[in-house]
């Protein structure tokens, strides 16, 4: 519980970080956003007066604590190009990104940590030849294309998944549909992670083979299958978990790619569609609101891990 | 270099991806100069031609454009982006690392903590928030790219320049007067390239799909200048009806970081001296036996070891650990097994249950038999049965020999349950008989410990008690005591001594002490060079040593009151790789008793009464 607390201090100086980056990275675009919502027939004096009241009369520094302290109180501005507040879209969107990426979260972490171990135990057999080139394809694979691949194949050819979007238009919007349409951009969000996650999983198990505690348990008369269950893999998990950490950040960031293929209504086709419209204040946003997320999420995996390994007090 | 190439080609994956990967080079960077199409001449008529039409080969985009011709004009532009922006990040990445890890402290903090928060995005939203600022278009793309794998070099180098920085060396050449400047480029630089090469070689095929990739999402090269990843972009939106447009250009992004990778891995391996030794390979679960010919063992000793040679094998070559090594024990007693770091005592122990890693162990030849049968030809099921039940093993170190993350009251019961197909209940109650027996107080606090929370002595005690969980009839001892303090030690051996008195067990004791096994044993072997070179009675051996090396060895050993005295060591060092040509004595070089026949012929181990000795000219 203390150590709880002590983490999420210990996060606060990598948040502000974040900020400061997001804010003066923002800021650096060129032109002037007042003329950008007024558009180019604005009268100078228009210009002035939406200056002020956005505050871009101000100092840099000092608009940048006025954001922050709008930040904190979760007032992260309006969209100019959607016309609502920015929070209340990113929200929105984020179920949906939440939905799809923590899936192709868990399928790379179940199925690679698996094939992984399978393929370490049964090193150079036929079993593991197959599995390793299939995640040397995997992971060479880019994720938009081999959505692309899917959608021809399973949707437009077989007929057996709809095309796109998180729901049917018609008569959807259950969770049977929702698994239906989720299916498809899970895989392919997944595949280059599971890909990563089984090769470390495979080197890392055949490195705690070959530990003297192996040998213990081998030499107690374990059988080979519990030596894998019971032994390696209880350590390999650990050793795992800080590469699921770093996975995850990969997830969110190919989410982006399969959003737009896939026509999923989350954060990253938001942002996408933010930028190409320069939507600064929805970019400035969004960006800060995944960041966010992912820094807690990382405290989480160290949380586990810290749990999981009595050793690290 | 040329050591480089070869390992490399070694590796035939590798050298696809290689081949592969010159080929897209080269027809790619040529096509200027091919008879190639116009890619950027529209022709609407001839719009979605599919591949194999007549005049285009991959056929025509939306506008008509000829494919091959695009494809070749979008890979060099790729390939071109791609590796301008790792060359771009590794360059200041490492940099960056260099000066934080050389100079350290502050400097080191401030860089390090902006690193961090670089890390703390997922790598696209800052890839995104760079474009947003510079604007759409490939070379914007590229800078984001770039600067978004910074981080990523400046970490791995910073680590590498970090031990390097506080090696001998640098100090020598500090105090030779030269400047920072100059000892990070003479010094540090020709140290730290081939990680940068490395880290180069993984990371540049993810540059290249990032480059792609934001291209694909249009944000990367702006129309009518096309790369694969907007080539991709535009097929998308006739995906349905005109695939091709789409699996052109994807299949070669495919083509291009699979390359990448395969030659990447073939680099990493290369240079990363661990994997050649074959340390990543799985061990087998028995040592594997390559037994030439069949060893007559007709004894009926309790456990009898005949002609025992087991080695290891690197580069298909048998480096032998222990050659010829025969000995009996008999029910109830405990036998000594001396020798120093090398001598082949623990691969001997190892082997009686297989327990060899293998690879790369191979047991060449002998034969073990244990109550009448020969281990060696029993199949892994058989001798499993044996493991942990009537034989069993107490290890050196039980902090890297106890699984750290198991709690020892779970570690206690496995080999009752492995062996007795019992509940837990059963399993429970027999472990926490066994902690007493080997006194252990607060039992139902140990027993929910984990091994880094017990002291040495108690974990040594664990493991004992460990070894003794089915009433074994043999336990092999490997250095029980060496990890521990010089009281400890003392106690550990009473109690091992008091358990097999009372219980009747036969030991197998390895040490390199000959006063601890003074103690305990009542026979000796003496090992050198993975050879028996004297067997007796404990006292015998203490009191009128006869080979040579023995007598050395115990004139190490310090004695208490008996006045100051230099303590004489033994000249030279053992050898470490016994190969099998050698002959003669192995201990011949630094014996001060070596005549000239001592190296003519191998010498045999000679009889007489109950003592043996492989000597010519043995102390009588």
């Amino acid at each position: 519980m203390n150590y709880l607390l002590q983490r999420l201090l210990s996060a606060i100086p990598v948040l502000l970080g974040i900020t400061i980056i997001v804010f003066f990275i923002i800021s650096l675009i060129p032109g002037d956003p007042a003329t950008a919502i007024l558009g180019s027939y604005a009268t100078p004096e228009n210009v002035k007066l939406l200056n002020e009241q956005l505050g871009l009369d101000k100092g840099l520094v000092q608009r940048y604590f006025i954001w922050l302290g709008n930040l904190v109180q979760g007032d992260l501005g309006r969209s100019f190009a959607l016309n609502r507040p920015v929070l209340d879209e990113i929200l929105e969107r984020f179920n949906a990104t939440l939905i799809l990426s923590g899936t192709a979260f868990i399928l790379c972490s179940v199925v690679g940590v698996l094939i992984g171990t399978i393929s370490a135990f049964k090193q150079y057999t036929i079993t593991d030849k197959i599995i390793t080139f299939t995640v040397l394809t995997g992971i060479s694979l880019p994720s938009f294309f081999l959505g692309m691949m899917m959608i021809l194949l399973f949707a437009v050819n077989l007929q057996w998944l709809p095309v796109s979007g998180m729901y049917a238009i018609y008569g959807g919007g259950d969770f049977l549909d929702l698994i239906h349409h989720l299916i498809m951009p899970a895989i392919a969000l997944a595949l280059v992670a599971t890909g990563v996650v089984a090769r470390i999983t495979r080197n890392s198990v055949l490195e705690i083979l070959r530990q003297d505690y192996i040998r213990t348990a081998r030499a107690k008369g374990v059988r080979e299958g519990n030596v894998l269950f019971k032994h390696v893999l209880r350590i390999a998990i650990v050793t795992i978990l800080p590469i699921l950490g770093l996975q995850a950040g990969f997830v969110l960031s190919g989410s982006v790619f399969i959003e737009i293929v896939f026509q999923w209504p989350g954060v990253g086709r938001m942002l996408v569609d933010a930028i190409l419209k320069r939507d600064i204040l929805l970019v400035q946003g969004g960006v800060m609101f995944v960041a966010a997320c992912y820094v807690l999420f990382n405290i989480a995996v160290d949380l586990l891990q810290r749990y999981l390994d009595p050793r690290i007090k | 270099m040329i050591n480089f190439l070869k390992l490399i080609s070694r590796n035939k994956l590798a050298l696809f991806g290689g081949i592969l990967l010159v080929i897209i080079f080269v027809v790619s960077f040529l096509s200027p100069l091919l008879p190639l199409k116009d890619p950027d001449v529209i022709k609407t008529s001839d719009r979605f031609l599919l591949p194999f039409s007549e005049g285009y080969l991959l056929g025509t985009d939306h506008l008509g454009r000829d494919l091959l011709s695009r494809l070749l004009w979008g890979t060099r532009l790729s390939l071109l982006v791609g590796i301008s922006a790792a060359l771009i990040s590794a360059t200041i990445g490492s940099i960056l690392g260099t000066i934080a890890g050389f100079y350290g402290n502050k400097t080191d903090n401030v860089i390090m903590r902006i690193i961090d928060v670089l890390m703390a995005f997922p790598y696209i939203l800052l890839a995104l928030a760079i474009v947003a600022v510079l604007g759409p278009g490939l070379f914007n793309a590229m800078i984001a790219v770039a600067l978004v794998n910074i981080p990523f070099f400046a970490r791995n180098i910073r680590g590498v320049t970090v031990t390097i920085a506080n090696k001998e060396f640098i100090d020598a050449a500090r105090l030779s007067g030269m400047s920072n400047f100059k000892i990070i480029i003479y010094e540090i630089f020709p140290n730290i390239l081939p990680v940068i090469v490395v880290t180069i070689s993984t990371t540049v095929g993810w540059m290249i799909l990032e480059t792609a990739g934001l291209s694909f999402l249009g944000l990367g090269s702006q129309p009518p200048q096309a790369d694969l990843g907007s080539m991709l972009g535009e097929g998308r939106s006739a995906l349905i009806v005109n695939p091709h447009t789409s699996y052109v250009p994807g299949a070669m992004i495919f083509l291009i970081v699979i390359a990448v990778n395969l030659f990447g891995d073939g680099i990493r391996d290369a240079l990363d001296p661990r994997l050649s030794k074959g340390e990543l390979v799985k061990p087998q679960p028995v040592t594997q036996i390559k037994s030439n010919g069949n060893v007559e063992n007709k004894s009926n000793s309790f456990l009898s070891v005949k002609n025992l040679t087991t080695a290891f094998e690197f580069d298909n070559k048998l480096h032998l650990a222990s050659k010829d090594v025969s000995f009996d024990i008999k029910k109830g007693e405990c036998l000594g097994l001396i020798g120093e770091s090398g001598s082949g005592k623990s691969v001997t122990a190892l082997s009686i249950t297989c327990l060899v890693a293998s690879p790369p162990g191979v047991i060449v030849n002998g034969s073990v038999k244990f109550q009448g049968d020969d281990i060696l030809k029993m199949n892994y099921e058989q001798i499993r049965e044996l493991r942990g039940n009537k034989i069993s093993y107490i290890f050196q170190d039980p902090l890297s020999t106890l699984h750290p993350l198991i709690k020892i009251g779970k570690q206690l019961e496995e080999a009752f349950i492995e062996h007795n197909h019992q509940k837990n209940k059963e399993a429970t109650l027999k472990g926490k008989e066994l902690l007493k027996l080997v006194q252990i107080p607060n039992i139902e606090n140990v027993w929910n410990s984990y091994p880094h929370e017990l002291s040495g002595g108690m974990r040594q005690r664990v493991s004992i008690a460990m070894a003794l969980t089915n009433d074994p009839e043999l336990i092999i001892a490997d250095e029980p005591t060496t990890a521990l303090d010089v009281t400890v030690q003392a106690q550990i051996l009473s109690l091992l001594d008091t358990l097999r008195k009372e219980r009747g067990l036969s030991v197998l004791f390895i040490s390199h002490d000959f006063g601890v096994v003074s103690q305990i044993c009542d026979r000796v072997i003496v090992m050198y060079g993975g050879q028996i070179v004297e067997e007796g009675k404990t006292e015998n051996i203490m009191s009128k040593p006869r080979h040579p090396y023995t007598s050395q060895l115990m004139e190490c050993v310090p004695h208490i009151g008996f006045g100051k005295r230099k303590l004489p060591t033994i000249l030279g060092s053992p050898p470490l790789i016994i190969y099998k040509k050698e002959i003669g004595c192995s201990f011949a070089s630094r014996c001060l008793f070596k005549k000239d026949n001592c190296l003519n012929e191998d010498i045999k181990i000679v009889r007489k009464g109950d003592s043996e000795v492989r000597c010519l000219y043995p102390h009588e």
